[in-house]
């Protein structure tokens, strides 16, 4: 299978079970509607007076084509499995941890999925007991990974530093095992000295911001109502640049609705504002039938996206690679990309490890499959004081891949991806493996934009 | 050297080895939260070649 798309100038090929990437000229681009794995000597006949070039350019271009052929670089037949990786699909051990040491929160986002931080569930915060008894758990699962992350999420997760402390210092107890911690904070209740933990002990932050004040304050206001940009953008300056000469990794990361389906101006707001490591998302809205207030319905009918809108979502990520390439300055996360070295096979079947390699803990202690299955009682996976887990919802999460997913059969997008994201399923159709078309079409555009622009940066940096 | 053809990258997914080591951080992990994409992910097997 391969994917054909032109952006940034260039006609660029993606050779779907391969991974090779190729850039066409217009006369190989057009002939390649005639290609095939077969490739005959001679181009067809209907190829000669179709494709608009000199008979001589179709025949060299299409011995080029050939070429590609012969070494595996275009039509590439479907990858062939090693036994060992379908074994070892049901099972992995649980590495990464979602832990919500805040069911609680100090602003009122319109579109928190956590239900402005609560999950439906009540307002509360982990107490350390409950943090370390979810160390523990990770610890035994873990069993000869190395590397474990650790991510302090809510609510938000500042509310509950004393908890965040303690935890980090119980995992000095494992030396043997490499804890990485991520802390994902809305910025109202940072000062100096949180930020120079944050900057001392997590190797990653992501700090929550919608990019213009505006646009930012509309969704993300406080409990009286008043915006949140002025509050924590003073305090994220400080942070990031405090954190620069650590190397450390850092995103600011907002969302984007139908109200600024021109979010390109949020990312280079958020670049404009200092920031160089940028990501913003589309929101993920409950289906309006799931809705049961009127009031609510409204508010979330006036932000939820719609296949409508895809065209005009679609324009604004090439407004933005567009921006990127004249100002190589800033990272935007969707259009990272490593063509030579990137994931290997199985990771690129089954990205994102939610309910066997990452699962979630609530402040009691209860695990889910991720943060977005917290509080779906059919989910519940066990609690970290009992050491129960279900080891049944594990592998169903754990043999859901792009192969098991009929969806990703004929997408070219299938190995970037991983399959998509099983809550997003979940909310859209009823079912983990059944694609959020929506979420695939801007998955898809993203990876060819992430694709289009690593290529003209490899042919500048050559 | 080819004329209208240009490799940008080669066969990198059959070069990568059958079972990973696991060491790399979950896809949703980083900055993301409501999707899920592996092509930015970094690989961490100390023994890849």
């Amino acid at each position: 299978m391969i994917h054909k798309f032109s952006l940034l100038d260039r006609n660029i090929v993606v050779d779907v079970e391969s991974g090779a990437v190729l850039t066409l000229d217009p006369t190989a681009f057009a002939l390649l509607d005639y290609a095939s794995a077969e490739m005959p000597e001679n181009p067809p006949e209907e190829a000669l007076s179709a494709v608009d070039a000199s008979e001589s350019e179709i025949r060299e271009s299409w011995n080029e084509l050939r070429e590609m052929v012969s070494e595996g670089l275009l039509f590439a037949p479907a990858q062939e499995l090693d036994p060992d990786i379908t074994k070892v699909m049901g099972f992995a051990p649980v590495k990464a941890l979602c832990l919500h040491v805040a069911h609680d929160c100090n602003l009122r986002c319109k579109y928190c999925f956590a239900s402005t931080g609560d999950f439906g569930t009540g307002r509360k915060l982990m107490p350390p007991e409950v943090a370390k008894k979810a160390i523990d758990f990770v610890v035994k699962r873990s069993g000869k990974r190395q590397n474990i992350e650790i991510d302090f999420f809510g609510g938000e997760p500042l509310l509950a530093m004393d908890t965040v402390k303690e935890t980090i210092e119980y995992c000095k107890n494992f030396p043997e095992k490499n804890f990485r911690f991520t802390i994902t904070t809305n910025g109202v209740a940072l000062d100096d000295e949180t930020i120079d933990y944050i900057n001392e002990h997590m190797s990653n932050v992501v700090l929550s911001l919608d990019g213009r004040k505006p646009i930012n304050d509309e969704m993300r206001p406080a409990p009286n109502g008043k915006g949140s940009f002025d509050v924590i953008v003073p305090k994220f300056q400080k942070l990031v640049k405090d954190r620069k000469p650590t190397g450390k990794d850092y995103y600011v990361r907002g969302t984007f609705t139908k109200k600024n389906l021109d979010f390109a101006d949020d990312v280079i707001e958020m670049y404009n504002l200092g920031f160089d490591q940028l990501s913003i998302e589309p929101v993920v809205a409950d289906k309006l039938e799931n809705i049961p207030s009127e009031e609510n319905r409204k508010i979330v009918e006036e932000y939820a996206l719609t296949e409508a809108d895809l065209p005009t979502i679609y324009r604004e990520y090439e407004r933005l690679v567009e921006e990127m390439l004249k100002n190589r300055d800033f990272n935007f996360f969707h259009f990272n990309i490593d063509l030579e070295q990137g994931p290997c096979v199985i990771k690129r079947l089954r990205g994102c490890g939610a309910g066997f390699e990452y699962v979630a803990i609530t402040p009691e202690g209860d695990i889910y499959p991720c943060h977005q299955f917290v509080g779906k009682p059919e989910y519940l996976m066990g609690n970290v004081f009992t050491d129960g887990f279900d080891t049944k919802i594990a592998e169903q999460f754990g043999r859901l891949n792009v192969y098991t997913r009929p969806d990703c059969a004929d997408c070219w997008a299938k190995y970037y991806c991983s399959g998509g994201c099983n809550a997003a399923n979940l909310a859209a159709n009823g079912a983990l493996d059944k694609a959020y078309k929506m979420g695939c079409d801007l998955e898809r555009k993203r990876v060819e934009c992430a694709i289009a622009l690593k290529v003209r940066e490899m042919e500048e940096d050559a | 050297m080819m004329k209208h053809v240009k490799v940008i990258a080669g066969a990198t997914l059959k070069a990568t080895p059958g079972i990973g080591c696991g060491e790399c951080q979950t896809s949703c992990q980083s900055a993301c939260k409501t999707s899920c994409t592996v092509a930015n992910q970094k690989c961490e097997n100390r023994n890849r070649k």
